[in-house]
């Protein structure tokens, strides 16, 4: 026999200072965990907090738990807890990882978890290249729940909900995510290890401590599977299970490293910093610089404004523009304006509108359907609401001709070839020019500058800004002249 | 005893209250130096121990151990410069 | 201050990051869509984070994380899209996360229509997901609400550490009106209780878990005396023309605003109509329309969905006056002049206010 009293022995291994000395979360038993004897996911759970000890990054971790058997994560690690919804930890961790970019950010989860509910999370995570550090138990079961089928069951493998085992059809095969995800760029180290006997689990150990490490170096993704023994849901002893792990698992699911490129990955750069408070509203375009000046001053007072108008064309024709740049004049003309547009399909496929409120009243509502003004860039749009016009109301319709079914007694048409009409003044995309220039001078409201301002705030290119000058202008004279026909 | 008989490099200490009695230490244990006792403890569990002689200090026993604290090992100064002792793959 | 004419959609986002938000996690859909490319284009540019998430669900569930990192966060969706939204929202009110959600709704069931109804009012109103839990929701009628309950969003989802939705629809969320907003941004402080990866939050935890039933139960309790605070302090409503009304209409986002254009219209033609639109829809203004009771002889609920509006407007008056109808759905929009029609259709069932005030109060 040795004699102790004579040796200087110090602690090789022992309880990691990760782990919570006693486990007051739970609400009894706090001196143990709460995993059946010879659960996989309890080594896992050691491995970890050996990891993050060895790395000394306590302080910084944030463990993002699954549901599942490994749950209660928050019951064991001294460390920044959060747990997820089923299947969502990588999402979770991923935001968390982009809000925190100085932390360790670990999720932990299982194969129903991960797999199966969770597959998207995994994938778009794996993909996007998140800064994370995965640990992927697979036990080829769904423990927790009572041992129904996983993705990762195995062939022939039995289950409460595969009585008779698992069968290829129609269950389809065992999912083998390791590989999945390797067949992914952005991932920067994959790899698959077991609990099955002493080897693998060294191996498991150094594969968790580099998943940690990777992070801690900034360089990406990091993914560690562990096929992992559940001897519960087995109906095995630990030592039967930890066998059936290297014996049978390992055959559906080889070990190794999918993925490494971690010599080759540069660190990542450390975010952008903000920029100051008080640059924020000019960033956002909501500085004093960037209002509009208003030439409210030329408005006529007292004058009585109430515009209501509908603006309706095919995708393309500029409706939409058409109707903003007169809200927008009558913003910088000092009064109350509203735009209303459809939108969805529509925008895509073939007919625009829009509505468009001009008032010196605070505008009720915003929709129109009874226009004092309806400006159709086509017949279809002129027959979807000629009948709405208001009595007394404007038609300004785009056409040689006007239909003569069309025709109303009580309302008043200018009818123009519009589109020719750009044409001829340079560009027939200034159609919807000429007719804003028609119903400004037809509906009397706008002071002429506050269309300039509205044209300069709305248009980028100068020579657009000319032609459309052009337009508008000569859109009033060919009103004007009409209404001296009258 | 005999003169012949060296030191242990390491020892290892049980807590019988964390232990659950799953054995894998029992299997992982290259030299074979812990047994599972008949004691049952609070849970109900029979607890291994060390047989008290043989330990190299390698540690496999506490890394497949799920318990966090069921097993504390121990080696001697001699041995402790040693990160990683060798074990054996069974 | 000046105004500069915007979209709704737009202006939820810069109204956000002046609020303090840093990050937006989400998934396109119309009508909601513009949120996200604003965001797209501006948090990057402020220092916060914007991540188009694989689907709806993680994106609730990114909003999660952010929020448990301490980061006011925010997305944006539509009735589809919120549907797989509620498990995460269920999640956050468990965890007790602040998060605003701006719903800009659309056509349902199922695919529906992209086009303007109000039908996500159940699922947002009285809670979409599982559990005892409420979402606190604010719904602004004009584009200047979209900025200003926004703003007003972050402060309350900070303050109960619950979700907080804006349900808007698709034309409040579509349409251009003049918007300010305000001139300095505010910087968000981390919460205390969030779990940022550093040695002073080490010990916080962020779940919805409790396994034991009394713990679970205390829980509830504490959630519900949440909702209870937020019932008396945060209850929000807009009553236009109502102190003389015979007819109190009750409606909300662009309902509202038909409707203001029907009071006028109403109130030309003699008929005395007024309208109480609820700015908040959880905490709802029962007390508004008990009060209200007491001289209306009428409420009509005018909503762009099957009656979701119409139950709690029957709840908060819980008999004491009739409740009149009428909707619209599909994507059509009441026009004021079918709710006229309505409404003096109304007028005239309703003999003139010749009851004596006792006996009118004794039916309160």
């Amino acid at each position: 026999m040795s004699n102790d009293s004579a040796l200087n022995y110090t602690v090789a291994q022992g309880r990691a200072t990760s782990f919570f000395p006693t486990f007051e979360r739970k609400d009894e038993l706090q001196h143990a965990t709460h995993f059946c004897p010879g659960c996989g996911h309890g080594v896992v759970h050691k491995m970890l907090a050996r990891a993050i000890d060895e790395l000394a990054v306590q302080d910084r971790t944030i463990l993002v738990g699954p549901v599942g058997c490994g749950v209660f994560t928050y019951h064991y690690f001294d460390v920044g807890n959060i747990s997820a919804a089923h299947g969502r930890a990588s999402a979770v961790a991923s935001a968390v990882k982009r809000s925190r970019p100085e932390a360790i950010v670990l999720s932990y989860q299982g194969d129903g978890d991960l797999a199966a509910i969770g597959a998207a999370e995994i994938l778009h995570s794996a993909n996007r290249g998140e800064s994370i550090t995965v640990i992927f138990i697979n036990n080829a079961v769904y423990s927790m729940t009572g041992g129904q089928s996983a993705p990762t069951t195995l062939l022939g493998q039995k289950s409460t909900t595969n009585p008779e085992g698992r069968n290829a059809i129609p269950d389809g095969y065992p999912l083998h995510v390791s590989e999945l995800l390797a067949t992914l760029e952005a991932p920067v180290y994959i790899e698959r290890v077991g609990l099955g006997d002493n080897k693998q689990l060294m191996a498991a150990q150094r594969a968790i401590r580099r998943g940690l490490e990777n992070q801690v170096r900034g360089l990406g993704f990091s993914f560690i599977e562990v096929l992992a023994p559940c001897p519960t849901i087995w109906k095995m002893n630990a030592v039967e299970a930890q066998h059936w792990v290297r014996d049978v698992m390992e055959k559906t699911f080889p070990l190794g490293v999918m993925r490494d490129k971690t010599k080759e990955t540069e660190p990542r750069p450390a975010p952008a910093s903000a920029p100051a408070l008080d640059r924020i509203p000019g960033i956002l375009g909501v500085a004093e610089a960037d209002l509009p000046t208003g030439n409210a001053h030329v408005m006529e007072q007292g004058r009585e404004v109430d515009l209501e108008v509908r603006i309706a064309g095919f995708g393309g024709q500029g409706v939409l523009l058409l109707g903003e740049m007169l809200a927008e004049a009558g913003l910088d003309a000092g009064l109350e304006v509203s735009w209303l547009p459809s939108y969805g399909p529509e925008m895509r496929s073939g007919t625009s509108n829009c509505h468009v409120r001009i008032s010196n009243a605070v505008i009720d509502s915003p929709v129109v359907t009874s226009p004092g003004v309806l400006v159709a860039m086509n017949e279809p749009s002129l027959r979807k609401f000629d009948r709405a016009v208001r009595p007394g109301g404007w038609i300004i319709y785009n056409g040689e001709e006007f239909p003569a079914d069309c025709v109303r007694d009580d309302i008043h048409v200018l009818a123009l070839p519009f589109t020719q009409i750009a044409n001829d003044l340079g560009d027939a995309r200034a159609a919807n020019m000429v007719m804003l220039g028609a119903l400004l001078q037809i509906s009397g409201v706008l002071p002429r500058e506050s269309v300039s301002a509205a044209l300069r705030r709305l248009i980028k290119h100068q020579r657009w800004v000319d032609l459309d000058e052009k337009a508008i202008a000569h859109g009033g004279s060919l009103a004007a002249a009409r209404s001296q026909e009258e | 005893m005999t003169d012949t008989v060296k030191h242990d490099r390491g020892k290892i200490e049980i807590d019988a209250n964390e232990c659950k009695g799953c054995g894998l230490c029992i299997e992982a244990c290259p030299p074979k130096v812990i047994a599972m006792g008949d004691h049952l403890n609070h849970y109900g569990y029979k607890t291994a121990f060390y047989a008290g002689s043989g330990c190299t200090g390698c540690s496999i026993c506490f890394t497949a151990c799920p318990e966090p604290g069921a097993i504390t090992v121990y080696r001697t100064a001699v041995t402790s410069s040693r990160v990683e002792a060798p074990c054996a793959s069974n | 201050m000046r105004k500069q004419l915007m979209k709704g959609n737009e202006a939820i986002v810069k109204s956000a990051i002046l609020s303090g938000c840093r990050a937006f996690y989400g998934y396109p859909i119309t009508p909601a869509s513009e949120i996200a490319e604003t965001a797209a284009l501006y948090m990057p540019k402020t220092g916060g984070i914007y991540v188009q998430a694989e689907s709806e669900v993680a994106a609730i569930n990114m909003l999660y994380g952010a929020a448990a990192a301490g980061v006011r966060a925010m997305t944006a969706s539509s009735g589809p899209g919120i549907s797989l939204m509620q498990e995460g929202v269920s999640y956050m009110a468990g965890a007790e996360l602040p998060c605003v959600i701006a719903d800009i709704t659309r056509g349902g069931p199922g695919l529906g229509s992209i086009n303007c109804e109000q039908g996500d009012y159940n699922q947002v109103v009285k809670g979409g997901g599982h559990g005892n839990y409420r979402t606190l929701v604010l719904a602004p009628y004009s584009v200047q609400e979209m900025a200003d309950l926004t703003a007003l969003a972050f402060t309350l989802a900070e303050r109960y550490r619950n979700p907080v939705f804006l349900l808007a629809d698709g034309f409040v969320g579509q349409m251009m009106e003049p918007v300010e907003f305000p001139e300095k941004a505010i910087e968000a402080e981390t919460p205390r209780w969030a779990v940022t990866g550093t040695a002073a939050t080490r010990s916080n935890l962020v779940t919805s878990l409790y396994l034991d039933a009394d713990k679970l139960e205390a829980h509830a309790r504490h959630l519900e005396a949440k909702y209870e605070m937020a019932s008396r302090l945060e209850t929000r409503s807009e009553l236009w023309q109502t102190d003389d009304a015979d007819i109190v209409l009750v409606g909300y986002g662009i309902t509202g605003r038909i409707l203001k254009a029907v009071c006028t219209e109403a109130r030309a033609a003699g008929i005395k109509v007024g309208m109480l639109r609820p700015i908040t829809l959880f905490p709802f203004p029962n007390d508004d329309f008990q009060r209200l009771a007491k001289r209306a002889r009428a409420f009509a609920v005018v909503e762009m969905s099957n009656g979701q509006l119409l139950d709690d407007v029957r709840l908060a008056l819980n008999g004491a006056r009739p409740v009149e109808f009428f909707n619209r759905m599909g994507g059509n929009v009441p026009t004021h002049e079918e709710v006229l029609h309505f409404v003096r259709a109304l007028a005239a069932q309703i003999a003139p206010a010749s009851q004596p005030a006792e006996e009118r109060l004794a039916h309160v």
